[in-house]
C-alpha cells in the first residue's frame, strides 16, 4: 500500500492512483465545508456565496464588517459572555469530581464496578434530546429550570463521562509502586496524591477537561430547554440565527470557532505526546 | 505424607497472625474492605451528582409518561361517583354524578384549573377542551340542581356517553394513554385500536428516523472505510498529518458544520453557483438540496463520519500486513486477498463504528431541525415540539421513553461487541 512495487501491472497501477483520488475526494468532503466558511466570512456583501468581486480577489470585495458586527452587537456579546461564564464553571465541576471518581474506579477492588461505570457513562450515551427533556421536566419541578446553576449542573453532568474515560485511560499505565514508595517515605495520602499521582495523570486530566469544556461550549439542545433567554449561549444564538433570519455574522462566529477548535486540537496533540513520553510508551 | 499432616495440624493449632496478634485472614479482609470503602468514597461524589442531575430527571420522564393525576385531583367526587356507572350502557350517568361534577367544577373554576383538565382530556378526545371551557363559563349562573339538564343545556356533549366514557377511562392515577398515542393507537370502547389512517404520524416518523439513520450509517461506512484503510496503511508520518483532516471536523462545533452546509447547499449557495458556472445546470434549474431529506443526509453523514473512521482505523491498525502478504504468496489476487483475508478482520471495527453512528444518528435534533425542512425531520424534533410548542409533556415523555429504549438495546449490543471499557476518545 505504502508504495507501488515496480512489477505492478497496469490494472494495479490504475487502482493505486484511483484509490488515492477517491480518498482525496473524501478528505475534500470532510474538510471543505469547514474551510469554505472562512473566506466567506470576509464577504463585503450580505451574501452567503462568493461575489464576483471576491472571485477577482478585489480587496473591495472583502471586509471585516461581519466581525465588527459580532463584537459590537449586544445580542452576540451577551451570548459570548454567557458561554464564557457557563463553560469554565461546568468544566471545573466535571473535572474535579470526575477525576476523583476515575481514581476510585481504577483501584483493584471496586464493588459493582460495571454497574457504576454504566451509570457514570450514561450521560454520554443517552440522546441529548432525551436528557434535555428529562432535565427540563425535573429541573422545573425543583426550580432550577431557567437558572444559571441549572445550566451549569446540566453541562457538568454531560461532561463527566469524558473526564472519566480520559483519566482512567491514563491511570491504566500508572505504576502503583510509586504511591507505595511515597507512602513508605512518610507522605500522607493527600500529599502523595498532589505530589506523585497528580503530575503523572495531569495530561489525562487536562484532555478530559478540554473535552468537558468543548461539550459545554458547543452544547445547544440541553441549554435550549434547561436555560432561559438570559442564559442564551453562543451556540444557542447561532441556532436561532440559522433558524430565523440567517445573517452572515454567523459565518464570522463560525470562523472564530474553527480557529478555537484548531487551537484545541493542537493542545490535545501536544498533551498526548507528552503523556506517552511520560509513561515511556514511545522513546524520545 | 507424615510431614504434610504435621504442618496441617500445626497451622490448625496456631493460626497465622500479624504482628499485633490479629489473625492474618481477618487482617487481610479488613484491609480489603478498607480498600473497597476508599474506592467507593472516591466515586461517591460523582455518583451522587450524576444520580441527582441526570438519572433522576430520566426517571422523572419515565414517571411522566404514565402519570395522570390531574383527573383525580381536579374532579375527585365525579371520579368516585362514576365508578357505579356502566360505560357499556348507552345512557348518560344519573343525577348524582352531575351533582358531583357541579361541586367539583365550582371549586375547579374558582382555582382556574378546569381548562387544564380540558386540555389534558382533549389529547384523548377532541372537543374536550372546548367543552370544559364552555361549561366553566356556565357554572357560576347554574344555580341549584337538578343539574343533568342544565349541563346538557350548557354544552350538549355532556349528553354524549362517549364523553363520560373518556372521563372514566382516564380517571386512574396512571394511564397507558400517552404510550398508545405514541404508537398511533387509541383506547376506545372497542378496546385498543389504531387511529384512522390519516391521523397516524408517529409510527411513520419512527420508521423514517430508523431508515434515515440506516442510510446515514451506510454512507458513513462507504466513505469511512477507504479513509480508515488509507490511514492505517500509510507510513506513520503521513497518516498522522492526514489524521488532522479527520480530527478537525470532529472537534469543530456541530453548529459551525451545520451552518456551513446550510450555506453550501442553499439554492443561492456555493454548490449551486458552481454547478451553474460549470454549466451542468442552468440558472432556472438550481437544485433543491436543503430543507429536505437530501440535506439532512449529506450534513449528518459529514458530521458523523469521524465516528466511523476512528473505530475502523483503530481496528485496521492492529491487522498485521503479513496476513495479506501470506494470502498473496499463496496465490490470491489483490481482490481475493482483501475480501477473504483483510475484510473479515475489519468486521469488529465495522460493527463498532456502525452501531456508534446509528445510536448517534437516531437521537439527532439540531441538524434535522436546521436543514431537514418538513420531510427530513426525526422523532427528536417531534419530542421537542411537544415540549415547547404543544405542551403535551406526557406524549413527549412517552416518545422519549420509546427512543431511550431503542438506544439502550443498541447500546447493550455495542457493549457486547466492543465493551464499555474500550471506548476511546480522539
Amino acid at each position: 500500500m505504502s508504495a507501488l512495487p515496480p512489477y505492478a501491472s497496469a490494472g494495479q497501477r490504475a487502482w493505486f492512483y484511483g484509490f488515492r483520488v477517491i480518498c482525496g475526494l473524501i478528505f475534500f468532503f470532510l474538510i471543505f465545508p469547514i474551510l469554505v466558511i472562512i473566506p466567506l466570512s470576509f464577504n463585503a456583501e450580505n451574501f452567503f456565496t462568493f461575489t464576483p468581486k471576491m472571485l477577482a480577489l478585489d480587496p473591495e470585495g472583502y471586509s471585516l464588517k461581519h466581525y465588527r458586527d459580532f463584537f459590537t452587537n449586544p445580542d452576540w456579546q451577551q451570548a459570548l459572555w454567557n458561554s464564557v461564564t457557563i463553560a469554565p464553571v461546568a468544566t471545573l465541576v466535571a473535572t474535579a469530581i470526575g477525576t476523583l471518581a476515575a481514581i476510585g474506579l481504577s483501584q483493584s477492588h471496586v464493588p459493582f464496578r460495571s454497574a457504576i461505570m454504566a451509570i457514570l457513562i450514561s450521560p454520554m450515551i443517552v440522546p441529548l434530546i432525551i436528557s434535555a427533556a428529562g432535565m427540563y421536566f425535573f429541573y422545573s419541578r425543583i426550580g432550577l429550570q431557567g437558572t444559571y446553576w441549572g445550566v451549569v449542573l446540566a453541562h457538568a453532568a454531560l461532561g463527566t463521562p469524558f473526564v472519566i474515560i480520559t483519566v482512567t485511560a491514563t491511570l491504566v499505565g500508572f505504576d502503583r509502586s510509586l504511591t507505595r514508595a511515597s507512602a513508605s517515605l512518610g507522605a500522607d495520602p493527600v500529599r502523595t496524591f498532589f505530589k506523585v499521582q497528580m503530575p503523572l495523570i495531569m495530561p489525562g486530566v487536562i484532555s478530559g477537561a478540554l473535552f468537558a469544556f468543548i461539550t459545554s461550549f458547543d452544547e445547544v439542545v440541553v441549554v435550549l430547554f434547561v436555560g432561559s433567554a438570559s442564559q442564551k449561549t453562543l451556540p444557542w444564538q447561532m441556532f436561532t440565527g440559522l433558524r430565523e433570519q440567517i445573517s452572515p455574522t454567523i459565518l464570522a462566529v463560525a470562523s472564530i470557532m474553527v480557529a478555537l477548535s484548531i487551537l484545541l486540537l493542537a493542545t490535545l496533540e501536544i498533551l498526548r505526546r507528552r503523556s506517552e513520553k511520560l509513561r515511556g510508551l514511545t522513546p524520545g | 505424607m507424615a510431614a504434610i499432616s504435621e504442618v496441617r495440624s500445626a497451622s490448625a493449632a496456631e493460626v497465622m497472625t500479624t504482628a499485633d496478634g490479629m489473625p492474618l485472614k481477618r487482617s487481610l479482609q479488613r484491609a480489603l474492605r478498607r480498600e473497597k470503602m476508599r474506592s467507593l468514597m472516591l466515586i461517591a461524589p460523582l455518583l451522587a451528582f450524576i444520580l441527582l442531575t441526570f438519572i433522576l430527571p430520566i426517571a422523572d420522564m419515565l414517571f411522566r409518561s404514565v402519570e395522570n393525576g390531574i383527573v383525580q385531583e381536579t374532579i375527585p367526587r365525579t371520579v368516585v361517583a362514576l365508578q357505579d356507572w356502566d360505560p357499556a350502557s348507552d345512557q348518560i350517568p344519573g343525577e348524582q354524578v352531575f351533582e358531583a361534577l357541579h361541586a367539583d367544577l365550582v371549586e375547579a373554576v374558582k382555582a382556574k384549573v378546569h381548562t387544564k383538565l380540558g386540555v389534558r382530556l382533549n389529547y384523548e378526545k377532541p372537543g374536550m377542551s372546548g367543552l370544559f371551557r364552555t361549561t366553566g363559563r356556565a357554572i357560576p349562573r347554574m344555580g341549584e340542581g337538578p343539574y343533568q339538564e342544565k349541563f346538557v343545556e350548557a354544552a350538549k356533549d355532556w349528553g354524549d356517553p362517549e364523553t363520560w366514557r373518556t372521563i372514566r377511562r382516564y380517571a386512574p392515577q396512571y394511564t397507558p394513554g400517552y404510550f398508545l398515542a405514541a404508537v398511533d393507537s387509541e383506547w376506545t370502547h372497542n378496546g385498543i385500536e389504531f387511529r384512522p389512517e390519516s391521523e397516524r404520524i408517529y409510527l411513520f416518523l419512527f420508521a423514517r428516523t430508523a431508515w434515515m439513520s440506516l442510510l446515514i450509517t451506510a454512507s458513513c461506512l462507504l466513505l469511512g472505510y477507504p479513509i480508515a484503510y488509507l490511514l492505517a496503511n500509510l507510513p506513520m508520518r503521513t497518516s498522522n498529518l492526514l489524521m488532522i483532516l479527520v480530527l478537525l471536523p470532529f472537534w469543530t462545533s456541530l453548529l459551525v458544520r451545520t451552518s456551513a452546509w446550510k450555506v453550501l447547499l442553499q439554492q443561492q449557495g456555493v454548490i449551486n453557483d458552481l454547478l451553474v458556472w460549470v454549466g451542468l445546470i442552468d440558472n432556472a434549474g438550481r437544485l433543491v438540496m436543503i430543507n429536505n431529506v437530501t440535506g439532512t443526509i449529506i450534513a449528518m453523514t459529514h458530521i458523523l463520519l469521524p465516528f466511523m473512521i476512528l473505530p475502523l482505523y483503530s481496528v485496521m491498525k492492529t491487522i498485521s500486513p503479513s496476513y495479506v502478504r501470506a494470502a498473496k504468496s499463496l496465490g490470491a489476487n489483490d481482490w481475493t486477498a482483501f475480501w477473504r483475508v483483510y475484510f473479515p478482520n475489519t468486521v469488529p471495527g465495522i460493527g463498532a463504528g456502525a452501531i456508534l453512528v446509528f445510536i448517534l444518528a437516531i437521537g439527532y435534533y439540531i441538524t434535522p431541525e436546521l436543514v431537514g425542512g418538513t420531510s427530513g425531520v426525526f422523532i427528536s424534533n417531534r419530542i421537542a415540539y411537544h415540549i415547547s410548542s404543544s405542551l403535551n409533556w406526557g406524549l413527549a415523555a412517552a416518545l422519549g421513553v420509546i427512543l431511550l429504549g431503542v438506544v439502550m438495546v443498541l447500546f447493550y449490543v455495542y457493549d457486547k461487541v466492543v465493551g464499555l471499557d474500550n471506548v476511546k476518545l480522539g
